[in-house]
């Protein structure tokens, strides 16, 4: 029986999803409407945008107003209805390659203008639906079906790349630590800016077959071990962080957002 | 006044363009048809540039200038590029800087305009409004209350008063030719 | 000039004054010659309108934030030349299959690729058909004067706003960047039409639901409160995403059908000296002025030519041109282009008179003369 947050926010009729067994997306869906439900936010004036990928079917199965776009342009998408109508609280669902290679432009200038959007990265690290070919965020040396004698490119660090763009609320956390990614995706909500949270998944079916991983327990056992949250990481010497990664809250800044600033234009007119 | 057409040209920066619309303006003020066009290449920073103006008292189809009636050149590299295809009955007025010996056409009026907007009335940028005084003094191509709504209306606030000397210090230098 | 509403003003500039009169409220865009006074236009009157304008990091963004807006409501439009065109196809192939009603000024330059900056052309006429990917229908307007690219700018949010599409309208550097007298009409006169709001409430609604004639459906925005699906993946009438053939071909049929349906309502088209000419000038855009000027000096020197103007380019007013081509000699068809549109012309003529053209592409604008030269040519 399906819980009563399902049944709350979700189109059942949409449902099952097309995700496979073990992928780690689901997870992230259901922060996403958790976060929503406790943040008690009005379900008709929130808009989900994707792009294209596994992570962009997301919207389809969620009952708020969706909007499934094309590949990489989720954010200006986005970007045109949270100017066009700052009331809607847009929330952009996006994949690793989708919002940072072919979407990667869009991304740096939303953050850099502070627009009102809260993304969250579904971030497989690698790309899913075209068969499991590698992506800016497989790491150097894991294979991919287009990097068969290993990957060569380095990683990007999303939440980096974001915060030096402009984003003014950053996060990570993995579909293991959900408790986390639920608090991330509120508060980066709650920041009235760009706020960017990257939200580990995972891919056994491409990524983790590809890479001899194992099955999605032991992928996210994995996830487990070497995430450090940024809390206990300031107080570990450098060599217990070799190796890991930081999760938690990685940035809160918050500085004018783009629409309250365009809005003081429009009233200047107004008030002559 | 069937059709005239007006070839106004210089160095980029000197402000062509804007003599185009005001002239095209001012036609319009007096009721008038007008179409403008310029030159849009790289010259248009540096190097010669034009602002071409077409005035009729019937519609206008094909925009573009084909023979002048009326030709400004400010600078000698202007007067070289754009001087051909004149009307043999045209009108030419050059800045006095340039040579204009080898003219094609009879009537031709060699004009301190650059000296003028120096000079008289103190600012190198107003040749171009100097220019229209002058040509507009020779050609009576539109109303002086015309040229000179359509000058105000064109210039940056705070301005006027300068703009408006500069008008009036062209027109002058068109009597003393007389 | 007694009159207040008469001017002199910029094709690009009219562009900008007609879009606002037509209810635009959102522009996204990215500067490029020779379209940027529209941008520049927009950035300065829609802030004191209520709207919203933005500057985007490329042309892609620009037309995918006009897509968002209008989902919001507001009437949208996007500027930019061949290059930026050739990257607006990707979303214009979006805004077709999801039926968003938004409008794309394409002021063309020489090409291809970066070509021309600053010359003018009408090399995009066939990319403003067929160039995003797939079968999808198209309108493209195409305006001749200042006083016309006011009004026309006007028709196309309409067109956008009845049959819920992108609509193209197609200038060049000449008309986009010269100034001439333009008589504003008063507000009042001009007929201004919104898309159609749902007639149901949100339980009952369908978005991609025909209306009663087979056509458009009709459009809830974002935040209206009724919570719909929109995806560039072929849909039902739910909004969405279906694999069945079944489903695909309703869905293209009827995009196809809102615009043959609707030809009467679509075609634009001016016609002079039709009636008794046995050469006919087929022109558009700046070439139309030039072929004007040229059929007026054959006609003074006895000729029997005529002038038939498209302003709707797209759909190609077939039924027109055949008929036409079936009372003249031949053809003429002007355009800076090695010949794009005489292909549709040749099509439709169907062999009942010879079809000729009259090509440039190397920046200048085709003159009267070169027009004239032709007809007396094959005379």
């Amino acid at each position: 029986m399906a819980s009563s947050l399902i049944e709350k926010y979700m189109r059942m009729d949409k449902l099952p999803h097309i995700w496979c067994p073990g992928c780690g997306h689901g997870i992230v869906m259901r922060a996403v409407v958790k976060a929503i439900d406790e943040l008690e936010l009005n379900r008709e004036k929130i808009c989900i945008v994707s792009g294209i990928g596994c992570s962009s079917r997301a919207p389809g199965y969620m009952n708020f107003n969706t909007l499934h776009t094309t590949h990489g342009r989720a954010l200006a998408f986005a970007t045109g209805i949270k100017h066009a109508n700052p009331e809607l609280e847009v929330i952009v669902l996006t994949g690793d390659g989708d919002c940072t290679a072919i979407g990667g432009n869009h991304l740096i200038h939303a953050a850099r203008r502070n627009m009102g959007i809260t993304t969250v990265v579904f971030n497989n690290n690698i790309y899913g639906m075209t068969g499991g070919q590698y992506s800016p965020t497989t790491p150097t040396g894991d294979k991919g079906t287009t990097a068969p004698y290993g990957n060569i490119d380095k990683v990007f660090d999303i939440c980096s790349l974001a915060q030096a763009a402009g984003a003014t609320y950053t996060g990570r956390a993995t579909v293991y630590h959900a408790q986390l990614l639920i608090r991330l995706i509120k508060d980066g909500i709650k920041n009235k800016g760009f706020s960017l949270i990257d939200a580990i998944s995972v891919c056994p079916t491409y990524y983790g077959r590809k890479n001899k991983k194992g099955d999605s327990v032991r992928i996210m056992e994995w996830l487990k071990d070497n995430a450090v949250n940024v809390a206990a990481a300031s107080k570990l010497p450098p060599e217990k962080l070799a190796g890991k990664f930081l999760i938690g809250e990685l940035y809160n800044n918050p500085q004018p957002e783009y629409t309250e600033e365009y809005k003081k234009i429009v009233e200047s007119f107004q008030r002559g | 006044m069937a059709c005239t057409e007006v070839r106004l040209s210089g160095s980029g920066g000197q402000g062509l363009l804007l003599c185009g619309i005001v002239l095209a303006e001012a036609a319009i003020l007096d009721g008038l048809n007008a179409v403008q066009t310029q030159s849009y290449g790289p010259e248009a920073r540096g190097g010669a540039s034009k602002s071409e103006v077409i005035i009729s008292d019937a519609k206008i189809f094909y925009p573009k200038v084909r023979k002048p009636d009326v030709f400004l050149a400010l600078t000698q590299e202007a007067y070289d590029k754009y001087v051909g295809n004149l009307k043999e009955s045209g009108i030419i007025i050059v800045d006095e800087t340039v040579n204009a010996d080898e003219a094609p056409c009879r009537e031709k009026y060699s004009v301190p305009i650059l000296r003028t907007a120096r000079e008289a009335v103190g600012k190198a940028m107003v040749a171009n409004i100097v220019a229209l005084g002058t040509i507009n003094a020779i050609t009576g191509l539109v109303s002086e209350a015309s040229l000179e709504k359509a000058v105000l209306n064109r210039v940056p606030p705070g301005t006027e008063e300068l703009n408006r000397r500069a008008l009036d210090e062209g027109r002058k230098i068109c009597q003393n030719l007389r | 000039m007694n009159d207040k509403n008469v001017r002199l003003m910029q094709g690009n500039e009219a562009c900008v004054e007609g879009a606002i009169a037509a209810g635009m409220r959102f522009f996204a865009g990215y500067p490029i010659t020779p379209s940027t006074e529209i941008a520049e236009g927009s950035s300065e009157k829609l802030p004191q309108v209520g709207g919203k304008f933005v500057q985007m990091e490329d042309e892609i963004g620009s037309i995918a934030a006009v897509i968002g807006a209008s989902l919001t409501g507001l009437k949208s439009m996007t500027a930019t030349s061949g290059p930026g065109m050739s990257l607006k196809l990707e979303n214009i192939g979006y805004a077709a299959i999801a039926e968003i009603p938004c409008v794309i000024v394409n002021v063309q330059r020489g090409g291809p690729s970066t070509g021309l900056p600053t010359s003018p052309a009408q090399g995009d006429i066939m990319q403003a058909r067929w160039g995003t990917h797939g079968d999808h229908p198209t309108i493209a307007l195409y305006p001749s004067s200042v006083s016309e690219i006011y009004q026309i700018t006007i028709e196309a949010f309409n067109m956008a706003e009845k049959y819920r599409m992108p609509v193209i309208l197609l200038m060049d550097e000449v008309i986009g960047h010269m100034r001439e007298r333009i008589e504003l009409p008063e507000r009042s006169a001009l007929q201004i039409i919104d898309r159609k709001k749902p007639s149901v409430g949100p339980e009952q609604y369908l978005p991609y639901q025909a209306d009663a004639d087979g056509g458009v459906p009709e459009m809830a925005s974002f935040g209206d409160g009724y919570r719909f699906h929109v995806t560039g993946l072929v849909h039902d009438e739910t909004g969405f995403p279906s694999n069945s053939s079944e489903v695909t071909a309703r869905l293209i049929n009827r995009l196809m059908k809102k615009i043959e349906n609707n030809l009467d309502d679509i075609l634009r088209y001016e016609e002079e000296n039709t009636g008794d000419a046995d050469t006919l000038l087929l022109a558009y855009g700046c070439t139309a002025r030039s072929a004007k000027s040229a059929m007026d000096a054959a006609r003074e020197e006895g000729m029997k030519v005529g002038l038939f103007r498209p302003i709707t380019i797209w759909p190609f007013p077939e039924q027109k041109v055949r008929e036409l081509a079936q009372r003249v000699k031949r053809i003429i068809v002007p355009e800076m282009n090695l010949g794009q549109y005489i292909l549709e012309v040749q099509r439709v003529a169907g062999g009942s008179c010879t079809v000729e053209g009259v090509n440039r592409a190397d920046g200048e604008i085709i003159t009267p003369e070169d027009i004239l030269d032709k007809i007396k040519g094959v005379f």
